[in-house]
């Protein structure tokens, strides 16, 4: 049967969420065949949709419905019914994000191995590895069309990349270069080159970065084995007496509630969602929520330590110009303790318009030490910090039973406490952040705070022992066969790298096994 | 300067006669108020007008930007003149004369050095008043398009092609 599909079609894999894991894995299993409803909270937005305006964009994309904070981290403080910045729409965050595409490294899949025991950390390793996931890793580059993977060259160096790769070679650092990036830097491919207009994190209007939206959610559509249904808000996911699930009950566009049967569910809301859709299932049969036997649903809520260095010179930069996210220093991701911490870090360049370096520079500063800060924004360079945090148990995502959102439904509480861990981190890395900056003269320094999450990972974390997490090494519930993860939220440890080549080589490798698993009629 | 606020057809010309008529007050008319050198006027709706100069005032000590003119203060703010946001701001505003006569200035207006209107707000920096005027100015005033080219800023670049032709590694003195 070729889409759209029936309500009452038990025969279709349905999965929440259309971002780097659900519209990777709809795409994928259309391709090989397989029935596939995809449910999408948001609206469906394309390149000629997306606007050059930053809170004009935030209002289009954000997923901005209710949740709420708590903990130390300054989030909560600064943005505490916005504890994520990510999107609500068809192609999902990946609309959004800036492209960066790195590995992990190889150390990073056996974080506990590797690290040892920290104290108030859950570490644990991954059941899978770097040898396994290298195959998967050569897929996800080659979909997403990686630099400086392949033979596709890097992306030209802009004004941001030039300051801070001068800064960081006076440093001494070695691996400096305009990153690997799902950014076309060549006319050879699929998509447009970079035309460096800046505006990646609004959604690229030319199409030159890799977006779900526009390239794997189409394609997956064009099989006739796709039915995407947008403003699609999935409730509660449904199971019969012999525990497996059997479908998914969602308000559609028109707030009517529906119900969709289902042979398989796969779960990729990201890293709030997911958690809590299992929670807001709970049923007589599970009543601590779906796949949740470990207790872990919810639980090691991982955003990766950040932070960003931003500082000014006495000449312009203009570091708007051209490709948001333009370079990495890579020479501190290494994992090496004599630095005072575990895990290592990457500095990676960024820059915000002027409405968001007034919201985020210094959130809640006023005066002017702050405004003369904005008054040198023309001559302004800026860097992101992205390392690897601790799991622990206790940040985790729960129900808010108090606040409801417009369906009425519990909102996630989202809690969060830095680790010792990631605070010293985090203080080494706007060390060596102002270092670069104050090699190439830097008049001003400002090590600005994290700004809402857009990495949010480990809340249905992958184990060997069913015990220590809520999937297995494909994504698939400890507890349930047919119920499937397939987000960031599956992530056991987060190592230091931008999450979304992972998400996507992971859920390649889960269309891989879910269609072999039908196939052989084992689900 | 122009002013995308003035209503009813004034005319600087008119303005300027009426703030001479007025004297040198802030208050020109019934309901209409103006800076001292008539840079901008609004004619108010809900908020006494002594009340919204002193805010646009306070917007300017909050976030102070030499560059920036009143109007774009004034843009800022209006939106608290309205029957339901008027009684917390004239509340509000009460309690920062308060203050300003605390230490001994006639009003928070009358203040004349920054320094010390910059230490009365400091005194208040945790109330809701504060915090609610501050949190609107982060997008009343950084996300008006006509302030963006005093920073530099270029805002949208994809209707001229992106930088790739336009200077996105134009830098020169590395």
């Amino acid at each position: 049967m070729a889409a759209p599909f029936d309500l009452n079609d038990d025969g279709v894999v349905v999965i929440i969420g259309t971002g780097a894991g659900g519209g990777v894995l709809a795409n994928e299993l259309a391709q090989k065949g397989v029935s596939v409803v995809a449910l999408e909270a948001g609206g469906r937005y394309l390149p000629d949709d997306y606007v050059n305006d930053e809170w004009e964009s935030f209002g289009q994309l954000a997923w901005v419905d209710p949740r709420t904070t708590s903990g130390d981290w300054r989030v909560a403080k600064d943005f505490s019914g916005l504890p994520a910045w990510i999107v609500k729409a068809v192609g999902g965050t990946t609309t959004h994000w800036a492209g960066a595409s790195l590995r992990f490294q190889d150390h990073e899949w056996k974080a506990k191995t590797t690290y040892g025991d920290v104290q108030g950390a859950n570490l644990l390793d991954w059941p899978i590895d770097a040898a396994e996931m290298a195959p998967w890793y050569d897929k996800a580059e080659e979909k997403l069309g990686v630099t400086r993977t392949g033979d596709r060259p890097g992306l030209p160096g802009n004004n941001n990349y030039l300051v801070f790769e001068k800064g960081a070679k006076a440093l001494g650092y070695k691996e400096v270069h305009t990153g690997r990036m799902a950014i076309m830097s060549s006319d050879d491919g699929e998509r447009i080159k970079c035309q460096q207009t800046g505006f990646c994190f609004q959604g690229c209007k030319w199409g030159a970065k890799w977006s779900a939206a526009y390239t794997d959610i189409p394609a997956g559509e064009a099989t006739g084995n796709l039915e995407v249904r947008e403003n699609a808000h999935v409730a509660r996911i449904l199971h019969n007496e012999e525990g497996k699930v059997t479908g998914v009950e969602y308000f559609d566009k028109d707030g009517n509630l529906q119900m969709q049967k289902a042979r398989i569910v796969c779960v990729a809301g990201n890293s709030f969602e997911s958690p809590r859709l299992l929670l807001n299932s709970a049923s007589s049969m599970f009543p601590d929520g779906l796949a949740n036997s470990s207790g872990q649903v919810g639980r090691n809520y991982m955003r990766h330590m950040t932070g960003s260095v931003y500082a000014t010179f006495d000449k312009p930069v203009r570091m708007w110009r051209g490709t948001t996210m333009a370079g990495i220093i890579q020479d501190e991701a290494k994992h090496d303790p004599s630095r005072g911490f575990v895990g290592g870090y990457e500095l990676e360049t960024l820059s915000l318009g002027i409405p968001f370096m007034a919201a985020f520079l210094d959130p809640g500063a006023w005066g002017r030490e702050f405004t003369s800060a904005l008054d040198a924004y023309e001559n302004m360079a800026g860097m992101w910090i992205v390392g690897e945090d601790m799991p622990q148990e206790t940040n985790r995502v729960t129900l808010n039973h108090d606040v409801k959102d417009q369906w009425g439904l519990p909102v996630a509480n989202v809690h969060f406490d830095d680790h010792p861990n990631d605070i010293a981190m985090r203080n080494h890395a706007y060390k060596q952040g102002i270092a670069v900056y104050e090699a190439v003269g830097a008049t001003r320094v400002f090590p600005t705070p994290p700004y809402p999450s857009t990495h949010n990972l480990g809340t249905n974390r992958m184990s060997e022992n069913p015990r220590d997490g809520v999937v297995n090494r494909w994504g698939q519930t400890h507890d349930i066969a047919n119920l499937f993860i397939s987000d960031g939220s599956q992530f056991t440890t987060g190592a230091a790298e931008n999450p979304t080549l992972t998400i996507v080589a992971l859920a390649i490798r889960q269309a891989d096994h879910i269609a072999r698993e039908m196939s052989a009629g084992n689900i | 300067m122009t002013n995308s606020n003035s209503p009813r057809g004034l005319t600087r010309r008119q303005l300027l006669s009426r703030s001479a008529a007025a004297g040198a007050g802030f208050v020109v008319g019934v309901g209409f108020v103006a800076a001292p050198n008539a840079a901008w006027a609004k004619e108010m709706v809900a908020l006494k007008p002594e009340t919204f100069a002193t805010l646009v005032q306070m917007a300017r000590d909050i976030y102070p930007h030499d560059r920036i003119a009143d109007e774009n203060y004034v843009i800022a703010v209006k939106g608290y003149d309205t029957t339901e946001a008027a009684p917390a701001i004239e509340a509000g505003i009460a309690s920062l004369d308060a203050a300003a006569r605390g230490q001994g200035f006639a009003s928070y207006i009358d203040t004349g050095w920054e320094r010390d209107r910059v230490d009365i707000l400091r005194g208040m920096e945790d109330s809701a008043f504060f915090q609610q005027i501050r949190g609107g100015l982060v997008t009343g005033l950084y996300n008006q398009k006509a302030v963006w080219p005093i920073f530099g800023y270029e805002g949208a670049s994809y209707e001229q092609g992106g930088y790739i032709d336009r200077g996105f590694n134009d830098i020169n003195w590395l």
